[in-house]
C-alpha cells in the first residue's frame, strides 16, 4: 500500500466510523439510571466552569453512587454520567443536548453553565420534558422564560436584584458616617457588564450617589492600568466595577499597583473564587464581591470539607453551593416520585420543599428566591453580608488599605 | 441549454427534495448536526463563489454572520421589531459594510488581505460592543422566538437553494468569466478591460450578504446572543476549510466538503472532545498535502484514471 492510499483509507476508516457513531443508538443498562451534563470544558467560560459546575457534578456522583445509588420504586440505581464539553459555544451545546436527549436517551440532565446556555438550551430542555434546574443564570427576564418554558426553574436571582444589594451596602456604609457619595464605576463591555451597569446607574443616583466617573473597557483588554488611573483620578469614595474573571484579577491588581484610596471596592464575578485569595493574599481583605455564601453552619462547613476530599479543589464562596444545591433538589425529586419519570419530577420540583446545604428552598413561579447577593473577603474567607431570603449575614467590615 | 445542464438540475432538485425532508425522518440529534451542516453549506458555498475564482482568502465569514445575528438579536431585543424585519434589513448592511471593506482592502493582495479579514471579525466585535455600551445600553439580548430546529433548518435549506442558483447564474455571467481571469492573472485582466477592483467588491458584498442572512436565521437557535459567541474566530477558520477540502473551483464542491466535515467533527468533538483542536490542525495539513484540489479534484482525477 502507498502512503497515500493509506492516508485515504485511514481517512474512510474514520469517516465510516464516524457515520456509525452519529446513527447508532446507544444500548443502555437498566440497572443505572443516566445523567447528561453539558458544560464548558474548554473555551471562555472553560475558567468558571471548572470551578463552579464540573467539581460539584463530580462530587455529587461520587456521593451518590458511594452510598449505593439513587433510591427508586424498583431498587437502587447508580448514576451513570454522560458529560460533553460545549466548547463555549451554542451551536455546539445544542448538538450536545439533543445526543443526550435522542440518541443517549439519558434520564436526566444537569443544566447548563452560564445565562446564555441555559437560555439557549430551554427549548430543547422543553420539547424533551427535562427539569432544568438552572444556576449559573442571571436576568431580569426570568418571569417571562418561565412562563415560555414550564420546566425552567432558576436559583441565583435577578440582575436588578444584583445591583439592589451593591446598593444597599454602599448606603450602609455611607449612611454610618465613614463614607462619602462619589462612586466610580467601571464595566466589562459585554452582555453582562453592560446590562449591569445600565440597572446601576438609575439605582446609584437614586439613592444618592454621584458617579463620578463611569467607564467600560472592552473584553480581554489585557491592560487595565488606564481604567485605574482614570478612576483614581476622579478620587471616588467607592469603587465598583462589573467585572468578569480575567478583568475582576487585573483590576484588582491594578489598584494595588495605585494604591487606590477608597472605602469600598467591588468587583462581580469570580471574586468569589478561591484563587482570589490565593494570588492576593491579606491585601483584598474586606474586597466586595458579587455572591457569597455562610460558611459557619454546619452544613455548609461539611460540604467546603466533602467537595475538597471528593474533587481536590477548593469550591468558590457562591455559586458552587447553589451549584450543589441544585443538584440536591434534582436528586430529592427523583427520589420523591421513585422512577425516572420526567414530567413527574418536574411537578415534584413545582410542589415540594427541599432540604439542602442552603436551608430549606422552595420555587414559586418555577423560580427560588433565595440567594445571596454581596460578599465580602474577612481574614480569607468569603462571607455572604448581603442576601435576599437567606440568614447568617455577617457584618460588614470597612475597607482599609491594601495592606 | 445542453442536456448536460438538465441533467445538472435534475439531481440538483432531487437533493434538495431529499434534503427537505430530513427534519421528518430525523431525530433530534440528527436534526441538531443536520441544521449545522446546511449552515456550514450556506456558508461555505457563498464564501467559495468569490475566494475560488479570485483565490483572495477571506476570513471574514465570522464578521459577518456577527453582524447578521446581532442586528436580529438588537431589533427584536431592545426595539421590539420582527424577527422578519431584522432577517430582512442584517444581509443589507453587511452588504454595505462589505463593499466599504471591499473598496478599502481588495486592492490588497494575498497575504495582506487574509490578515486585514483576520482581524476584521475582532474590529467589528469591538465596535458592536462599544457602540451598544456607550450610545444604546442593554438588558441582554434575547431572540425568543417559537421557530423549531426544523423551521431553522427549512430556512437555511431555502438561503443554499438561492446562493447555488444565484451561483449557477454567475457561473454562466460575465462577471463570472471575468472573476476567473482576474483570478488567473490580474494584471491580464486588467489590459483587457475589465473593472477588477468593482468585481471583486460585488461578490465580496454578496458573500458579506449571505453570512449575515445565516447569521439572522441562527439567531433564533441561539436564543441569547453575546458578542463573544457571534463573532467567532473559529467559524471563519472552518468555513475555510470545509470549503478547501470540497474544493472551490465547483459550485458543488464546498458541498461536499462540508458534509463529512461536519459528522467527522462531531465524531471527534463528543467521543474525544480534548482533541478537537488537534483535529483541526491535522485537517489542515491532510487537506494541504494530501487532496490541494479537494474531494472535487480527488474525483475528476480517478476520473480521468478510470477513463484512461
Amino acid at each position: 500500500m502507498k502512503r497515500r492510499d493509506f492516508t485515504k483509507t485511514l481517512a474512510a476508516g474514520v469517516m465510516a466510523a464516524s457515520m456509525a457513531g452519529f446513527l447508532a443508538t446507544a444500548s443502555w443498562a437498566a440497572d443505572t439510571i443516566k445523567i447528561g451534563a453539558v458544560w464548558p470544558k474548554t473555551g471562555p467560560l472553560a475558567g468558571g466552569a471548572t470551578v463552579t459546575q464540573g467539581p460539584n457534578i463530580e462530587m455529587w456522583v461520587k456521593q451518590v453512587n458511594a452510598r449505593g445509588g439513587l433510591k427508586l420504586k424498583d431498587g437502587q440505581k447508580k448514576i451513570e454520567l454522560i458529560e460533553y464539553d460545549d466548547k463555549t459555544n451554542p451551536g455546539e451545546h445544542i448538538k450536545a443536548v439533543q445526543r443526550l436527549a435522542t440518541q443517549d436517551k439519558v434520564d436526566f440532565i444537569i443544566a447548563p453553565f452560564g445565562t446564555g446556555f441555559n437560555i439557549a438550551a430551554a427549548p430543547i430542555y422543553a420539547k424533551y420534558g427535562y427539569p432544568q434546574i438552572a444556576v449559573s443564570a442571571i436576568s431580569d427576564k426570568i418571569e417571562e422564560l418561565t412562563a415560555r418554558y414550564p420546566n425552567l426553574f432558576f436559583t441565583l436571582g435577578t440582575t436588578t436584584s444584583f445591583v439592589e444589594g451593591v446598593r444597599d451596602i454602599l448606603v450602609d456604609i455611607r449612611d454610618s458616617g465613614k463614607m462619602g457619595n462619589k462612586i466610580a464605576m467601571v464595566n466589562v463591555a459585554d452582555a453582562f457588564g453592560i446590562e449591569l451597569a445600565d440597572a446601576a446607574r438609575p439605582i446609584f443616583e437614586k439613592a444618592g450617589f454621584e458617579i463620578v466617573y463611569d467607564k467600560s473597557y472592552p473584553l480581554g483588554t489585557p491592560d487595565l492600568s488606564p481604567v485605574m488611573k482614570g478612576a483614581k483620578s476622579a478620587a471616588p469614595d467607592a469603587f465598583v466595577a462589573w467585572s468578569y474573571p480575567p478583568d475582576t484579577f487585573g483590576l484588582t491588581e491594578q489598584a494595588i499597583i495605585e494604591n487606590l484610596d477608597v472605602k469600598a471596592f467591588y468587583t462581580a464575578v469570580a471574586t468569589c473564587f478561591p484563587a482570589y485569595a490565593g494570588k492576593f493574599g491579606s491585601k483584598i481583605n474586606y474586597n466586595l464581591g458579587a455572591g457569597g455564601v455562610n460558611p459557619d453552619t454546619p452544613a455548609m462547613k461539611a460540604y467546603f470539607k466533602a467537595h475538597k476530599e471528593l474533587t481536590g479543589k477548593e469550591p468558590d464562596y457562591w455559586a458552587s453551593a447553589n451549584t450543589y444545591v441544585s443538584l440536591q433538589i434534582l436528586e430529592q425529586a427523583i427520589e420523591g416520585v421513585g422512577e425516572s419519570d420526567k414530567a413527574a419530577v418536574t411537578q415534584y420540583i413545582k410542589d415540594n420543599t427541599f432540604k439542602t446545604i442552603m436551608g430549606d428552598i422552595k420555587f414559586e413561579n418555577q423560580f427560588s428566591n433565595r440567594f445571596w447577593t454581596v460578599g465580602q473577603w474577612q481574614e480569607g474567607v468569603f462571607r455572604g453580608v448581603k442576601s435576599v431570603n437567606v440568614d447568617g449575614a455577617a457584618t460588614i467590615q470597612q475597607k482599609t488599605g491594601w495592606n | 441549454m445542453r442536456t448536460n445542464d438538465w441533467q445538472s438540475i435534475v439531481i440538483a432538485v432531487v437533493l434538495f427534495a431529499l434534503a427537505a425532508i430530513v427534519p421528518f425522518i430525523a431525530n433530534g440529534y440528527q436534526l441538531s448536526v443536520a441544521v449545522t451542516a446546511v449552515m456550514y453549506v450556506g456558508l461555505a458555498t457563498s464564501w467559495a463563489l468569490f475566494s475560488g475564482p479570485t483565490h483572495y482568502i477571506s476570513l471574514a465569514s465570522g464578521a459577518f454572520f456577527g453582524v447578521g445575528g446581532y442586528l436580529v438579536a438588537t431589533g427584536m431585543s431592545d426595539y421590539n421589531l420582527s424577527f422578519w424585519l431584522m432577517a430582512a434589513i442584517a444581509p443589507l448592511v453587511a452588504a454595505v459594510l462589505a463593499i466599504l471593506i471591499g473598496l478599502a482592502t481588495l486592492r490588497l493582495s494575498g497575504v495582506y488581505f487574509v490578515i486585514f479579514t483576520l482581524g476584521l471579525a475582532e474590529m467589528v466585535r469591538n465596535l458592536v460592543s462599544w457602540i451598544q455600551n456607550n450610545f444604546l445600553g442593554s438588558r441582554g439580548l434575547y431572540v425568543l422566538t417559537d421557530f423549531t430546529e426544523a423551521h431553522i433548518y427549512w430556512m437555511l435549506l431555502g438561503v443554499c437553494a438561492i446562493i447555488f442558483i444565484f451561483g449557477w447564474w454567475l457561473g454562466r455571467s460575465r462577471l463570472g468569466f471575468a472573476l476567473r481571469i482576474i483570478g488567473n492573472d490580474e494584471a491580464v485582466a486588467k489590459h483587457v478591460g475589465i473593472n477588477t477592483a468593482w468585481s471583486k467588491v460585488i461578490l465580496f458584498m454578496t458573500t458579506g450578504f449571505f453570512a449575515a442572512l445565516i447569521g439572522a436565521i441562527i439567531a433564533p437557535r441561539y436564543s441569547y446572543i453575546e458578542p463573544n459567541q457571534v463573532f467567532s474566530p473559529e467559524l471563519s477558520f472552518l468555513v475555510v476549510i470545509m470549503a478547501l477540502l470540497g474544493g472551490t473551483q465547483r459550485l458543488w464542491g464546498p458541498l461536499v466538503g462540508v458534509i463529512p466535515f461536519t459528522l467527522v467533527w462531531e465524531f471527534i468533538n463528543s467521543n474525544f472532545s480534548n482533541f478537537s483542536t488537534l483535529f483541526l490542525g491535522l485537517a489542515f495539513l491532510l487537506i494541504v498535502y494530501v487532496i490541494p484540489r479537494g474531494f472535487v479534484g480527488l474525483l475528476q482525477t480517478w476520473g480521468e484514471k478510470i477513463r484512461t
